[in-house]
């Protein structure tokens, strides 16, 4: 229940949190949202030296479109995506799962870019960006450079995120008007997803599956299916293809499997 | 007077619960008080070769740092005679969590802090998770001075029933695993103990205070007098916080110790491996009958799960599940018998209904299995074995077990015309003549269960002075009234019901708002046992109104003076006493309690004060009962259960607050849900817990849960005064069987004839793959 | 290391010295003495510690009381008193929605932050409003009736919806 001692930190500006980052090296974490980082403190099972706080910093908050772009800040809540009208017009993909998240305590605190970073293949986010195929912008002390939403995604809790790096912003391309499905399997709902679709149709059509590895991957059997003029119910039968699901305590494998199936084909 | 009797009152607890002026344990700061914190054992079995306490007795803030070695002679927490716990491990650590040394410091951080850099070096000893690895041959025994881990093995009945079983016509049997649960009240357990020169006070996250001050009066050698107990506002206990917990001694230790009040509050994963856990069964049933389906003999074999040092209470579970195991029917011949058996889990007692939902279950399976068995509808099996209402009071073969009046003939009719139950059959064959269309199944569950625990010769063996109830009342010179009663709660909202008694055994002279209940502190309160199995308003009730009753007799002869009229002629109503036919000649309750403490204004010889106290014995215990059912399709796809409608007829006697009654039944409904759906305690096979968060182990919440149809059917029972069964553990007891059975009943035509609980969404799906394997 | 920070809780302007790892449940019950935010679990499941931060329900068991530097805070104490209970508090007491009354302050404050976004919710808007806090005694139904009540006698009630004002200016 109590996290070990740490040196809190906020930092006045992404120039300065990379500051920090860099005087403090492997010592310190950023904390945004908090809700994947401080759990796992109160547990002592994370125990980093320095948090440097970038939840409140306007230049990660912006949430605005042009040219057919999203451009979602890293400092985004959860709760933004589910009640914004742009979301829901240009990413409703993002809108609907995002409404799905923890519980509306968790999405009045959690952040697009916290989501991204901690890069847990349970959660939501990470797949469905995979699904609508964003870049990730970070900033690190050599200046800003993009990340491809597919190379982001590097092993469990790992992205290619630099230590002294930090996401800044989303961009995904406008989906406005595909149709979209998100479907996430879960015992309860405040529950990580077992197996979660995320699924952007329409011509070129793009479907990510949450835990059915060790990162969120896309389900690209199902993609060249569907795009080979398969049904849906042919083209789910494809889901499990390339996926390395873990067994835990909800779900074996097979189970898993068989749900990324059963659940495209019912989306 | 319109009697409160039935009469949905809001509740006197809540406005200070609503308004964040609850006081819980967490709640109470005392000058210098200081917090302790455990060191617990991270290893299932294992001798501990060395601890090392340095580093945390040098961290700045902590007072201290004790193993077993440091407190020689400390007392034993509550134990079964001869398999005596340590509060603190002495050389080996049984499960994991149990505690190791305890520190203390000036607050919870620094605690926790100092917690951390306890160092304990262990020799692995062989792991026993598992009932089936602590009986392997040659397996270590856990408890020491034990031949084995078999460390009760009792027959309830003169044989195992199995020469009647042979000779029946048919038989089925049925494995049964009734898994461990984590009660998983939202507040875990916690206490503050102050000890001083004029003796202990410990506050706890309790449900019998007194009981607790008695041990601790034997466990420290102090008289009663100087033992103080309180258990303040409770936040939830369902059986686990009548357990006796380590804390409660070393706690107070400490506290003789420093001279300073200590307090302690486990976190949620301590709490789920320090708290007991409750059911953990595995049960062996086999059943003979006839071709009409009507039960010949049933032989029950348990083995209970004690965990890694059997609590008094834990232990005796399966003698409740055994006592009830022929639930609502009428059987020849039972032949019970059960072992308990050590593992290196957390130890096991109470969970809401303790041993009975575990016997209601067993028997409302086999009834299913047996009607699939000969192709029956489970509804006729039942009817043809109901003990009938006319054959109440039914005394069963265990001497003890006398089941009042009830109706459970008719209590199954109400839930069938509810259900529309052959509709419901109807859909069912619809659904399974559609391809592609989701199972449909019904599941019933009559049940009988245990409340009012007493009486003092049969409570007694579980370690209570009795099983009889107090309440004292006072009227105040005012005409206020204050009530004391022995029991203790912890959310039934006892102040409310306790006082709607009050007020209709006193003809209504006083109003509600005139009531203050006290309870929860041996200070302030008489004697008095305590709030578990159902027994509050059966046995309490009655001692409530008793001691009314005395009161309004005194009240009745002090006016009958006043207005110079026969006590016969005075009648009560609100506030005031008047004589029959003649309202002018009436006096103020006011001035009549005032009057009742001036000798000079009384009768010669009449007694001064308005002060009653009453307690009740009760002459047997109660059996609520009622019939659940549930409604439920599952999808083939993923395995996952949907409930579609859940319906319960209870009968629980008189019910005196219609909206507490339906939260009391709702509440304990969702938690049988939760044991059908969601909640298992699972070790790996090192015995590791894999669900010691609430992010592992599902408790539901809101969305997950469904809307109830709740009535009653009110019989009552000649057993008490009141007419009163008890309510709190009746859902629990009914609901589990109702949703297993359903499932299981919309997979019978896949050959699925029985699932163990949790019917988690990838168990239903595996079942459903095997059963198309083996049919393709 | 300490942090000074400054606070609204409750309408009162308040001023703490915490360290950095205080949590803000910590801060409201341990120093500040407002004992009605409850602690249920150690891994942000349970919600009993919700309390109301901007105008918002958040779990204040996982924030940090260094963080909520500047913030406006309603806890249970905040919404209303004995005499004059706020429709929620009401709709709670009318409908039976408490027994232990343990998770119901953070039940309080999460149904008031959900009839704040969503005035006149459906039962399954407010079961799922409600998912992120448990409760072991109710079993739902009647806490879900008392939402109800409460968004047919006035919703959130004067306190919060002027706390979510506050926040959007």
């Amino acid at each position: 229940m109590i996290p070990s001692q740490f040196d809190y930190l906020r930092a006045g500006s992404v120039e300065q949190a990379l500051g920090l980052l860099t005087e403090h090296g492997d010592e310190a974490k950023l904390l945004a949202g908090g809700h994947s980082l401080l759990p796992l403190m109160k547990l002592r099972l994370a125990q980093p030296a320095v948090l440097v706080d970038i939840r409140r910093l306007p230049e990660l908050t912006a949430l605005t479109e042009s040219g057919g772009v999203l451009r979602i800040g890293a400092g985004v809540r959860y709760r933004d995506l589910e009640h914004s009208d742009l979301v829901r017009r240009t990413a409703p993909l993002l809108a609907t799962a995002a409404a799905t998240i923890g519980d509306p305590q968790v999405r009045a605190r959690g952040t697009v870019g916290g989501s991204l970073a901690h890069a847990d293949p349970a959660a939501d986010l990470p797949a469905v960006m995979l699904a609508l195929d964003a870049t990730v912008v970070v900033r690190g002390p050599g200046g800003t450079r993009e990340i491809a939403i597919k190379d982001f995604f590097v092993d469990l809790w790992q992205t290619a995120l630099e230590p002294d790096e930090i996401v800044t912003e989303v961009r995904v391309p406008s989906t406005e008007g595909r149709p979209h499905a998100y479907v996430k399997f879960r015992q309860r709902s405040q529950d990580w997803a077992i197996v979660g679709v995320g699924v952007v149709g329409g011509a070129d059509p793009r479907v990510a599956l949450v835990n059915m590895a060790m990162t969120p991957v896309r389900a690209t059997g199902v993609e060249v299916a569907l795009a080979d003029g398969a049904s849906a119910a042919e083209a789910a039968a494809q889901a499990a293809e390339g996926t390395s699901p873990v067994s835990d305590l909800n779900a074996d494998a097979d189970y898993r499997r068989h749900l990324s199936r059963a659940l495209e084909a019912a989306r | 007077m319109t009697s409160l009797i039935g009469a949905s009152v809001r509740r006197k607890e809540d406005p200070p619960l609503l308004t964040g002026r609850g006081r819980y344990v967490d709640d109470i700061r005392l000058p210098a008080m200081v917090t302790m914190a455990f060191v617990r054992g991270q290893v299932a079995h294992a001798r501990i070769t060395a601890i090392d306490t340095e580093a945390a007795r040098q961290l700045p803030g902590v007072l201290g740092v004790w193993t077993a070695a440091d407190l020689p002679g400390l007392p034993f927490t509550r134990s079964v005679p001869g398999m005596e716990r340590p509060c603190l491990a002495t050389d080996t650590v049984r499960f994991v969590g149990e505690p190791v040394a305890v520190v203390v410091a000036t607050d919870r951080y620094l605690a926790a802090d100092a917690a951390e850099l306890v160092s304990v070096d262990y020799e692995p000893l062989p792991v026993m998770a598992t009932i089936g690895d602590a009986l392997a041959p040659g397996a270590t025994p856990i408890v020491p001075g034990q031949a084995s881990n078999v460390v009760m093995e009792m027959p309830l009945s003169e044989d195992d029933a199995q020469v009647q079983i042979d000779a029946a016509p048919r038989r089925s049997s049925l494995r049964i695993v009734n898994q461990r649960l984590a009660p998983v009240p939202i507040e875990p357990i916690g206490c503050v103990a102050d000890w001083t020169a004029d003796g202990l006070t410990l506050w706890a996250t309790l449900q019998a205070p007194h009981p607790v001050r008695n041990e601790l009066c034997v466990m420290f050698g102090l008289s009663q007098q100087q033992v103080r107990v309180v258990a303040p506002d409770v936040g939830g206990a369902f059986g686990a916080k009548a357990s006796f917990y380590p804390e409660y001694i070393l706690t107070s230790e400490l506290s003789r110790r420093l001279g300073r009040p200590v307090k302690f509050v486990e976190t949620r994963s301590e709490s789920m491996v320090s708290m007991t856990h409750g059911r953990g069964q595995v049960q062996d049933i086999v059943a003979g009958y006839d071709e009409d389906g009507k039960l010949l003999a049933l032989q029950v074999k348990i083995i209970q799960d004690c965990g890694a040092w059997p609590d008094p209470t834990g232990s005796g579970l399966p003698i409740l599940t055994s006592f009830m195991s022929g639930g609502c029917y009428k059987i020849p011949k039972i032949g019970a018998s059960f072992r308990g058996v050590t593992t290196n889990t957390t130890p096991i007692s109470a969970y809401r209904g303790a041993g009975r939902p575990e016997a209601a279950y067993l028997i409302e399976r086999m009834m299913d299995v047996i009607a699939d068995d000969l192709g029956m509808d489970p509804a006729q099996v039942r009817q043809r074995n109901f003990i009938q209402p006319e054959e109440m009071p039914y005394s069963t073969q265990f001497p003890v077990v006398t089941y009042d009046e009830s109706d459970y003939p008719r209590l199954q009719r109400m839930l069938l015309d509810k259900l529309d139950y052959p509709a419901l059959r109807e859909e069912q064959q619809r659904r399974r003549g559609t391809p592609g269309a989701r199972p449909l199944g019904v599941g019933t569950s009559v049940f009988v269960e245990m409340g009012g625990f007493g009486p003092s010769a049969f409570f007694e063996q579980f370690g209570y002075v009795g099983g009889w109830e107090s309440a004292k009342v006072r009227m105040n010179p005012d005409g206020s009234l204050t009530l004391s009663v022995g029991t203790s709660p912890h959310g039934q909202g006892h102040e409310t019901a306790f006082a709607q008694v009050a007020v209709d055994a006193l003809g209504g002279i006083v109003p509600m708002e005139k009531i203050t209940v006290v309870h929860g502190d041996t200070a302030a309160v008489q004697e008095g046992i305590g709030t578990m199995g159902s027994r509050a308003m059966a046995v309490a009730g009655p001692a409530v109104q008793q001691a009314s009753s005395q009161l309004l007799a005194k009240l009745t002869q002090v006016a009958a003076h006043m207005l110079e009229a026969s006590p016969d002629d005075i009648e009560a109503s609100d506030g005031k006493l008047s004589v029959k036919g003649d309202p002018s000649a009436s006096v103020s309750l006011a001035d009549v309690a005032l009057t009742a403490y001036k000798p000079h204004k009384l009768p010669a010889g009449m007694e001064l004060g308005l002060e009653y106290t009453h307690y009740y014995e009760p002459a047997n215990m109660t059996y609520p009962s009622g019939a659940h059912g549930c409604v439920v399709e599952v999808d083939t796809e993923t395995g996952k259960v949907h409930i579609l409608r859940y319906v319960a007829v209870d009968d629980c006697g008189v019910v005196v607050n219609p909206l507490m009654a339906r939260g009391q039944v709702q509440g304990g409904v969702i938690q049988g849900i939760a044991q059908a759906l969601f909640e298992e305690v699972r070790y790996n096979e090192d015995g590791q817990p894999l669900t010691s968060t609430l992010v592992d182990y599902a408790v539901p919440s809101a969305p997950d849960m469904p809307s109830m149809e709740t009535s009653h059917l009110e019989v009552r029972t000649s057993g008490n005064p009141l007419g009163v069964k008890g309510l709190g553990e009746a859902g629990a007891t009914a609901a589990p069987q109702a949703v297993v059975n359903a499932v299981v009943d919309a997979l019978s035509h896949l050959g699925i004839r029985t699932l163990d609980m949790p019917l988690t969404p990838m168990k239903v799906w595996r079942a459903i793959q095997s059963s198309e394997e083996q049919s393709a | 290391m300490k942090h000074d920070i400054g606070l609204t809780v409750n309408g009162v302007a308040t001023s703490a010295t915490v360290d950095s790892r205080t949590l803000l449940v910590h801060l409201l019950r341990e120093q500040l003495g407002l004992t009605g935010t409850h602690v249920g679990c150690d891994s942000s499941n349970c919600g009993a510690c919700t309390v109301l931060l901007d105008g918002e329900a958040v779990k204040s068991c996982t924030v940090l009381a260094a963080a909520a530097d500047g913030a406006s805070l309603v806890t249970v104490e905040g919404l209303g008193s004995e005499g004059d209970l706020s429709p929620v508090q009401e709709g709670f007491r009318q409908c039976h929605g408490l027994q232990c009354g343990y998770c119901t302050p953070g039940m309080l404050i999460a149904a008031t932050s959900l009839l704040l976004d969503n005035p006149d919710p459906a039962e399954e808007e407010i079961r799922s409003g409600l998912e992120g806090n448990l409760c072991r005694c109710t079993g739902y139904q009647m806490i879900v009736e008392s939402v109800r009540w409460a968004a047919e006698h006035g919703g959130a009630g004067a306190v919060a919806a002027a706390e979510r004002d506050g926040a959007r200016a």
